[in-house]
């Protein structure tokens, strides 16, 4: 800890948009140094992002996938750093990020149903709070940073244990130039029976956000994490790229729901992974409604006996729009079952792609899995694929698959216009009834959420 | 209330309705009988408004304005009802969701007030309870199907209200059920229009006028004797008397 760093720092304070600081665009080792000399990290962080770069740079892009070419790595902002210190309280923010996050719903959100919440605005956490009642049980809910300084050894003991930077070129990217994100720690047998939240806005042209999000649950123990993302829309891109670990002990149960609702010009590139060991229950529940591109597979790696994977995801790709989701289950131990749901919405050239695996190990007897894909396409440009990888190694394991495409038939939307909806209200009612089984596992405040926007792209093109 | 004029209908390039000419009265129950295939639902779906069902010539009037060119919603929105002789399916949707979601167009309720009436309703038609929590008309029997449409109209109570086949795919008890709730939800200010093939349902409903349909053609009309001749003879007797005109 007590190792800081000392490097020049070039004191870049000349963007309109008030920042304390903004790194140079593009990325080089000396920008990956001075994000580590402002944030005072300690000497094996520091390492631990050089180590990384050099990762990101050997690493190819991938070869699979989404189009990628239009994103360059030069032209973004690493790190923007918003505000000097973050609030106590919302009302310490300054005006302008305070009423983006008013807008939002953010704070009303904390007051009326949440434990606790984070709030990141470009690279920095400017608000965290977690309700005394968690806090007096022990339970950590800080933003990472905060956690490299204060929990020091938990972190060192279980970041990148994961996902570690070599897995693929974005995570060796986020471990590189990572910022914010959520730290939280669940003692064992602690119930945070209510859901905390963070909520993730990018507000800047040309920004990265690279958060990274560490979750303990200790055996035994429950957690409901929900994140929510936004930004304004620009002409040029911007790029999310999301490392998230969970690690999941015996017995202990985490949800972790996501709404992304990112503008139409940023890339989002996440790696997202839990541990499970024995008996626990993990479960990614996903709405991804923005984005140019997203490459998202959330993966519950289940090493315990009798482990749990639930992945819920419902994608819309409208125009101009790829969504390339899908999730990944490991069974690596005995009487392990995984259950993966996906829902995806494909309109006005948009494309949506399921891309999943399924890997059943010779330990894993007595193993069940099941994988189901519907897809809705609205009109012939609209493209949906499937990818479904399954690996099986073991005989003594039950194994479903079911896809399906379909369409808003003219009978549907005549029968519920004959009712009076309108076209938009018929077509959203279509739509909303086709995700209503991944829809109602969100809690209620985001389902009506979840609905809204969907609603609100379907208005760009129905009207 | 609704005034149809000499209307000539086209689907799929082939002209079904031969001019229908029709006027609904305010309080008054039709029925409109004819054989399969005749151009029943054709003017059903044209009255609703479904737009692969092209007038070719004439004109609908609602309370004297005309709604030839209106879209489905609009139509809805004046109080036109249609009960589709094929319901159809939307998963996802839940009855009870749904119903809340077509009487708010209507009328804004608050969801107490909505609970209640909607177990009104739905004693009325002998539907059990957890019927309201299905998906709309998915997986449902024909005569859940048939139930769940008049459960519609009893609840937004249109003005004019299309009955399609109502009486298809019921057995004797529900046909009971279900033409004892049409009586009930009738009141003065509504009309209603019974299609049907056979006269089973005009022995629970009686009709104030009666029309057959053939051809795209009314050939005949009159009252409850008409039925009867029916009934007792079929339809070939009409065709060779049509034909002979
Ligand atoms: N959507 C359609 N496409 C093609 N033909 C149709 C369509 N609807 C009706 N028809 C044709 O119109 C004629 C009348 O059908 P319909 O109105 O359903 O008769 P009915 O209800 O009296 O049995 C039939 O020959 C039928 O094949
Ligand atoms: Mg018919």
């Amino acid at each position: 800890m007590s190792d800081k760093i000392i490097s020049e720092y070039k004191y870049g304070f000349k963007d309109p948009e008030e920042y304390i600081f903004r790194s140079k665009k593009g990325l080089s080792r000396e920008t990956i140094e001075e994000i580590s000399w402002i944030k005072m990290e300690p000497e094996w962080m520091k390492r631990f992002r050089l180590k990384a770069y050099e990762i990101f740079i050997s690493k190819p892009m991938p070869s699979w996938g989404p189009d990628l070419s239009e994103l360059d790595f030069n032209d973004i902002y690493y790190y923007i750093k918003p505000v000097d210190k973050k609030g106590a309280s919302w009302e310490d923010l300054p005006t302008y990020i305070r009423n983006t996050f008013e807008k939002l719903g953010v704070p009303e959100a904390e007051r009326k149903y949440l434990a606790g919440i984070s709030a990141q605005y470009e690279s920095e956490s400017v608000y965290n709070n977690l309700k005394k009642r968690w806090e007096n049980q022990g339970v950590i809910f800080v933003d990472t940073d905060t956690a490299v300084r204060e929990y020091p050894e938990l972190v060192k003991q279980y970041i990148g244990t994961v996902v570690p930077p070599q897995d693929n070129k974005f995570s060796a990217l986020n471990s590189a130039v990572w910022s914010g994100g959520s730290f939280i720690y669940v003692p064992k047998n602690v119930h945070v029976d209510i859901p905390l939240q963070a909520y993730f806005r990018i507000n800047a042209q040309n920004a990265g956000q690279f958060e990274r999000t560490l979750i303990i649950a200790e055996e035994g123990s429950y957690l409901h994490y929900i994140e929510g993302c936004t930004a304004p829309i620009y002409s040029t891109s911007s790029l999310h790229s999301a490392v998230v670990e969970i690690i999941v002990k015996r017995g202990a149960r985490v949800r972790y729901t996501t709404i992304q609702n990112w503008s139409s010009n940023v890339y989002n590139l996440v790696t997202k992974r839990a541990f499970a060991y024995e008996d626990s229950i993990v479960e990614w529940v996903d709405g991804n409604l923005g984005s140019k591109v997203s490459m998202k597979y959330p993966s519950v790696y289940m090493y315990g006996k009798g482990a749990r994977a639930e992945l819920l995801s419902v994608a819309f790709a409208g125009k101009g729009q790829h969504q390339d989701v899908g999730g990944k289950v490991l069974h690596l131990a005995p009487y392990t079952s995984s259950n993966i749901i996906s829902k995806s919405i494909s309109k006005d050239g948009g494309r949506s792609s399921y891309r999943g695996l399924v890997y059943i190990d010779s330990l894993a007897e007595g193993s069940r899995a099941s994988v189901r894909c519907d897809a809705l396409i609205f009109d012939e440009y609209s493209r949906s694929d499937t990818y479904p990888t399954m690996k099986i190694r073991n005989n003594n394991v039950l194994l479903s698959h079911e896809a399906s495409v379909s369409k808003i038939t003219e009978e549907q939307l005549f029968y519920l216009t004959s009712r009076g909806l309108t076209n938009l209200e018929a077509n959203a009612m279509l739509v909303r009834g086709f995700i209503e089984p991944i829809a109602k596992e969100f809690p209620l405040e985001y389902a009506v959420e979840l609905n809204r926007l969907i609603k609100i792209q379907l208005e760009e093109t129905i009207g | 209330m609704l005034d149809i004029e000499d209307l000539h209908v086209e689907v799929e390039g082939k002209e079904i309705l031969r001019g229908i000419n029709l006027y609904i009265e305010k309080g008054k129950i039709y029925a409109i009988m004819g054989p399969n295939g005749t151009g029943k639902s054709t003017l059903a779906y044209t009255i609703a408004g479904h737009h692969r069902y092209k007038v070719n010539k004439g004109r609908i009037l609602f309370k004297g304005k005309d709604i030839t060119n209106l879209s489905p919603t609009e139509r809805a929105r004046l109080g036109i009802f249609l009960a589709f002789q094929y319901p159809i399916e939307i998963p996802g949707v839940t009855v009870a969701s749904f119903l809340r979601t077509i009487l708010n167009i209507k009328e804004n309720i608050s969801l107490v007030k909505f609970n209640k009436l909607l177990k009104e309703k739905m004693s009325l038609l002998e539907i059990e309870e957890g019927f309201a929590k299905r998906y709309l008309n998915d997986g449902f029997s024909g005569g859940e199907k048939k139930k769940c449409e008049i459960l519609q109209m009893a609840l937004i109570e249109p003005e004019v209200v299309i009955l399609d086949e109502i009486d298809s795919g019921l057995d004797v008890d529900a046909l009971k059920v279900v033409s004892n709730g049409i009586k009930r939800v009738f009141n003065s200010n509504m009309s209603i229009i019974i299609i049907t093939h056979y006269s089973r349902i005009l022995n629970y409903i009686e009709p104030d006028f009666v029309y057959v349909m053939m051809n795209g053609k009314f050939v005949a009309s009159g009252k409850k004797d008409l039925v009867n001749a029916i009934e007792e003879r079929g339809y070939e007797w009409l065709e060779e008397v049509n034909s002979n005109v």
